[in-house]
């Protein structure tokens, strides 16, 4: 049963963000029209922004930046009418782009992400079946199990939040997938199950292994990305498989769903021994309705497919500090995708504006900047549609190289870990540590844990502590698990004090399974999925979602209000429980014992009941028996 | 001594009842715990299906118009006729054709129907007097004087379930209504041959029962072609741009979806359930090389080299997600600018007119050459507008071709109506379903069959409930779609025998019958022998004993009687 604890909190709560995000929309300034300004990157809040750019306008630098969206529009329009004399206007458009980030680590962080947009209109319930650059089988997948919203990352390796910072896209180990359905869909379970067996087809994964024991139906933590106000949960269904392994298969039938393959644009890159030789490596594919203007008059679906990887370069190059686009991925760049409509590389440059601590090669003058996760963020843009990028030699091989190893990164304001507690083989205790490393300010998160039923929490154990201090959850959503059918599921949301850390402990017990139920390799332990940590709720609001604004990729996934307060989401480790362990020759060893002992006592008892006892007379002895035999033979009659 | 003895008799009955317990409690309490569960099958249903005496009945209604009879003869019209054919295919399968013949005299309607000035509009006309059901047909027997169908021609067939028969020119008036009817059935029976089933259409469609001798490669191509029936098919169309640099293809495919082939797979509902689907592949080649021919200044593509075109296109197609069915793949493909023009070659080194191929059971292939449009210069990438109309007829051409649909040429003198903007004249539509419910049947029963065989040959498959009553459905459909064949109802028949077709997959992929398929006898073995060697032994021997004692015991006495 769910236990509905404190609700109006919550709603107090979300009115009061959504108040927040009105003033603050009123306020920002926006991005487009700072062109002069260079900001420099520091945590800060939206008036402390505004005041710095006020400041550093006299002392602007002339760079030339990117084309505004206000010009690309103008031109846009122009253009229209004459494309549409002799062809009809595409209903789909294609972008990609890939975002360089030098961490200070020391590794590289490449992020690709490719859009497809199509307008069309599966919500209305006529079906479409005339494709072009949308995958035909993700296409197919919506429209038959009528899925509003559908999203699935495979990740191999655990991103380390404190040495890298934020990811554009978080994910957690393993296979996440999450999908909210139209409330046209009757029976949500069935749906899911022959979902999820197509999609285990469609990406060559394991993902048939989701299945009710896994599935949860979170109440706060996953809410639509695209437009559309359902948010009646009972469509929602997320799982986890922290213990899927990402590999060369998952990847190929990923690059088949672009519409250039990977014989053209960024995509050329992705050569899988080079992409699965790395510390981290994600990719995701995201289905969501979005609006196509601002005033949201017709819908189109996006397709997002990212892949995100960090090269562990600095550790493995030999020596020096450089990395160049053939040294990550083997490869370099020719052209762009015939087919995009855009397609540009990014390169993080916010933390060298003069070029102090890296040189780039070659240079572009073309600058852009961004709202990232609440940062500004400055960066060089390739863009590969211009002929010019490639130069003389018709490829492009970006080049970075080190000129100094200082710099520190800014501590990420929130991050979380967890660990297992305990010993032996009977209970132990689940740790969640959160972060808040903000100085000043104290936020709300909401905690979602999915744990699969043979831990058996004991939720009365449950203690949220920060600071020494008792912090209740203003918000509790508890499932308790039942065996077999369904994993306990906890939500909370908890408000994190400024600089510090909030521990939350359960306690469990450990269950003894079923001999079949046991996996082939049971010593290794049985995985437990991340926690999901997300520190704000995404409103549905659908002003958000519009395309229309040319904003890169990367910025624009989450919906965010307001400078100020921005979405993430942080996943902690998965985590290894082992469990009590049979040996698994014991059924045959059991059979085998009590048969004998059955046997045993069964012929004693037989032995009793049936043998009839009488003194014998002593049998003759050997010798006499031997000269017996003698005489016979003799034909003597014996002794 | 006599104590003894008595000791020796308790042991004795003791050894009994102990036995007694073990066969009469143990054996059953193993047998019943240790049972695996299996539903009753209908399984002389299934050995009778096994043998299959198909019927087909054909209703056909012969109508004279005014000067082919004579006033007697026509005083011995209406009557009815009927015939029957037998053909034995082998062992267990045998076919009867049965055709009832009706004759009559036109009526004044038909008359004036048949007044008309060409034999289309007569056709229309006699269609929208009367419909005729769906796999019967009426033949007009129209004088020689008509004027209705060309000189040459002797038999005009309609786009519906009717057809001409002009009389032939030694049929002078005065002669007897037998020797009138005696030569008329052949060429009846040579229109039935075409406008209904035919015997060799039929054997086809057996195909699955009744394994043929290869006669001739021809035929066995033929055969090959369509695609098995199913209750629905996935049509796909690719456009396969190999060149978005040089090429920006547009094709309006969903207008030329609505107007080519949506009125052919409407018209074909009845067979089948269809859905279409489009997709646009870039960067998508084909398998082979093609090679330059420099007399004609192009590219050209080896008959020999065709089968080796499809193969790494195809893992680019992708299979449908959502269902199972059976996909036809037609693909356009557009040549890059370095590969144009492209042209397909016959055997013969004659260049193939559509420049299209078909793979049997798999699709048809389409080349589409547009070097025309570069025009004097060539700055890519060029816009092309495809013109759906060629590429429609020719894939149209394909689609008839792979669902079965027209396959044999009619006979000399026969005139075939064009098949309107259907796509599918009636009869053709009849005709398809006469070896679709046939093929059913037959695959039906083979899967019936085999899946009890294979039940009845391994003990240790489970069958659930719901396996049973599939399997009792399927056999209930067959019955009745046999049923429905003898009687003449074709539709009847079709969908009886898609329904059996249903349920006889479900329960042979049912996946709750591989659950117990691996048990081996050895690890049975190695879980009794230590409990029943141990137990079973002393039981045994005791008996043993007590039997050789009691023959002991006989044979003294009867010393002692002698």
């Amino acid at each position: 049963m769910a236990a509905y604890r404190c609700s109006s909190p919550v709603w107090l709560f979300i009115l009061c963000s959504f108040s927040v995000f009105i003033i603050a929309g009123s306020e920002e300034t926006p991005v487009a029209q700072e062109q002069h300004a260079n900001v420099p990157d520091n945590p800060q809040t939206a008036a402390e922004t505004a005041e710095q750019t006020e400041k550093e306008t006299g002392g602007a630098e002339e760079r030339r930046w990117e084309g505004t969206e206000v010009r690309d529009a103008a031109t846009q329009k122009q253009a229209e009418p004459v494309v549409l004399q002799s062809t009809p206007r595409p209903k789909d458009d294609f972008q990609e782009e890939l975002v360089v980030r030098p961490l200070h680590s020391g590794d590289i962080y490449a992020s690709f992400q490719f859009r497809t947009l199509w307008e069309t209109d599966f919500m209305r319930g006529n079906k479409v079946s005339h494709y072009r650059l949308f995958p035909k089988s993700l296409g197919q997948v919506i429209s038959k199990f009528s899925v509003r919203e559908l999203h699935i990352s495979f990740t191999q390796g655990y991103w380390r939040t404190m040495q890298w910072g934020q990811p554009y896209l978080p994910s957690p180990p393993g296979a996440e997938l999450w999908v909210w359905f139209q409330d046209s869909v009757t029976d949500v379970d069935a749906t899911w199950k022959e979902l999820t067996n197509v999609l285990s087809g469609i990406f060559c994964a394991s993902l048939n292994f989701i299945d009710s024991t896994n599935t949860v139906q979170p109440s706060a933590s996953f809410k639509p990305l695209g437009i559309g106000n359902v948010t009646d949960h009972r469509f929602l269904r997320y799982a986890t498989l922290p213990r899927e392994i990402v590999c060369t298969e998952n990847l190929t039938p990923w690059k088949k769903l672009l519409p250039c393959g990977s014989k053209a644009g960024l995509a050329v890159l992705l050569k899988s021994e080079k992409l699965f030789h790395s510390s981290f490596h994600s990719q995701a594919v995201h289905i969501r309705p979005v609006c196509q203007d601002w005033q949201c008059k017709t819908t189109s679906w996006e397709l997002r497919q990212t892949l995100n990887v960090v090269f562990d370069l600095h550790n493995s190059g030999q020596g020096k500090r450089e990395w160049s686009l053939f040294k990550m991925f083997s490869r370099t760049l020719t052209e762009a995708c015939p087919l995009a409509s855009s397609s540009k590389i990014y390169i993080d440059i916010t933390d060298n504006p003069e070029g102090e601590h890296f040189e780039l090669s070659p240079a572009t003058s073309l600058l852009s900047q961004a709202m990232v996760l609440g940062d500004r963020r400055t960066f060089s843009v390739y863009d590969l549609t211009q002929q010019d990028t490639f130069g003389s030699v018709r490829s492009l091989n970006l080049l970075i190289r080190w000129k100094s190893t200082e710099g520190d990164m800014l501590r990420p304001l929130l991050h979380a870990e967890r660990y297992v507690a305990g010993y032996g083989l009977q209970t132990g205790e689940i740790h969640t540590l959160m972060y808040n490393n903000h100085p000043y300010r104290s936020f709300p998160v909401l905690l979602l844990d999915s744990v699969p039923w043979y831990l058996r929490l004991y939720i009365h154990t449950l203690t949220v502590t920060s600071k020494g201090k008792d912090n209740k959850p203003s918000y509790i959503h508890y499932q308790p698990s039942k065996d077999r059918v369904r994993p306990h599921l906890l939500e909370m949301l908890v408000q994190l004090p400024p600089n510090s850390v909030t521990e939350v402990t359960v306690q469990f017990e450990r269950a003894l399974l079923k001999w079949t139920e046991y996996t082939p390799d049971p010593n290794h332990g049985f995985y437990v999925g991340s926690s999901v940590i997300s520190s704000l709720v995404p409103s549905t609001v659908a002003m958000d979602t519009n395309s229309t604004q040319e904003r890169p990729l990367f910025s624009s996934f989450f919906p965010c209000k307001e400078e100020s307060s921005y979405f993430v989401r942080v996943y902690t480790e998965p985590l290894l429980v082992n469990l009590p362990t049979p040996d698994f020759s014991m059924p045959y060893n059991v059979i085998c014992l009590t048969c004998t002992v059955v046997a045993v006592g069964y012929g004693s008892l037989y032995n009793l009941l049936t043998r009839s006892f009488q003194i014998e007379e002593p049998s003759p002895g050997l010798a006499k028996r031997i000269a017996n035999v003698i005489r016979k033979m003799r034909g003597v009659p014996p002794l | 001594m006599a104590t003894t003895e008595v000791e020796r008799r308790r042991g004795q009955l003791a050894a009994l009842s102990i036995a007694a317990v073990v066969i009469i409690v143990g054996v059953p309490l193993w047998w019943r715990t240790t049972e695996t569960y299996r539903a009753w099958l209908p399984v002389s249903q299934i050995k009778e299906l096994a043998k299959l005496q198909l019927q087909l009945s054909a209703d056909v209604e012969v109508v004279f118009a005014r000067g082919t009879v004579t006033p007697e003869q026509q005083k011995k019209v209406p009557l009815t006729q009927t015939q029957e054919e037998e053909h034995a295919i082998d062992e267990d399968t045998a076919l009867r054709y049965r055709y009832e013949t009706r004759y009559r005299t036109a009526t004044i309607m038909e008359e004036d129907a048949l007044n008309q000035p060409t034999a289309a509009e007569a056709d229309l006309s006699l269609h929208t007097l009367s419909e005729s059901p769906c796999g019967s047909l009426v033949v007009y027997v129209i004088p020689v004087s008509s004027s209705l169908l060309p000189e040459d021609v002797n038999v005009y067939i309609g786009q519906r379930r009717t057809a001409l028969l002009r009389i032939g020119p030694q049929m002078r008036v005065g002669k007897t209504l037998e020797q009138l009817l005696a030569h008329l059935e052949p060429r009846i029976k040579q229109v039935l041959q075409v406008m209904s089933f035919s015997h060799t259409d039929i054997t086809a469609a057996l195909s699955d029962r009744v394994r043929f001798s290869p006669d001739n490669k021809e035929s066995i191509a033929d055969s090959m072609r369509a695609f098995k029936s199913s209750p629905g098919y996935e049509i796909t169309f690719s456009l396969l741009n190999p060149d978005p640099k040089s090429h920006q293809l547009h094709w309006d495919i969903e207008g030329a979806v609505e107007t080519y082939i949506q009125p052919l797979l409407t018209k074909l509902s009845p067979v089948a359930n269809f859905s279409i689907d489009s997709q646009t592949l870039y960067y998508a080649m084909l398998g082979v090389n093609p090679r330059f021919d420099a007399s004609r200044s192009a590219y050209t593509l080896n008959a020999d080299s065709l089968a080796h075109v499809i193969n790494p296109v195809e893992a680019r197609l992708g299979s449908n997600a959502a269902s199972s069915n059976p996909v036809l793949n037609f693909l356009l493909y557009v040549p890059d600018a370095h590969h144009s023009p492209l042209y397909i070659q016959g055997r013969k080194k004659q260049e193939v007119p559509s420049n299209a191929f078909h793979s049997p059971r798999w699709g048809g292939i389409m080349v589409y050459n547009v070097n025309g449009f570069y025009g004097s210069k060539t700055d890519f990438p060029v816009d092309i507008n495809i013109n759906m109309a060629k590429v429609m007829g020719v894939f149209l051409a394909q689609l008839r071709l792979l669902l079965g649909v027209q396959s044999s040429t009619p006979p000399p003198g026969f005139l075939v109506a064009p098949c309107g903007s259907t796509g599918l004249a009636d009869w053709e539509l009849d005709r398809l379903m006469w070896s679709r419910s046939v093929e059913n049947i037959a695959t039906a029963t083979t899967t019936i069959t085999s899946l009890a065989q294979l039940l009845d040959q391994i003990g240790n498959i489970v069958i659930n409930d719901n396996i049973a009553q599939q399997v009792s459905s399927a056999v209930t459909s067959l019955q009745l779609a046999v049923a429905e064949l003898e009687a003449g109802n074709l539709g009847f028949a079709l969908q009886y025998s898609k329904e059996a077709i249903l349920a006889s997959e479900k329960a042979f992929f049912d996946p709750s019958l591989l659950h117990l398929l691996y048990f081996p006898d050895d690890q049975k073995f190695a879980i009794y022998i230590p409990l029943f060697l141990p137990m079973c032994v002393p039981i045994l021997l005791s008996l043993l004993k007590i039997v050789s004692e009691a023959r002991q015991r006989r044979r003294d006495r009867k010393a002692k009687n002698d």
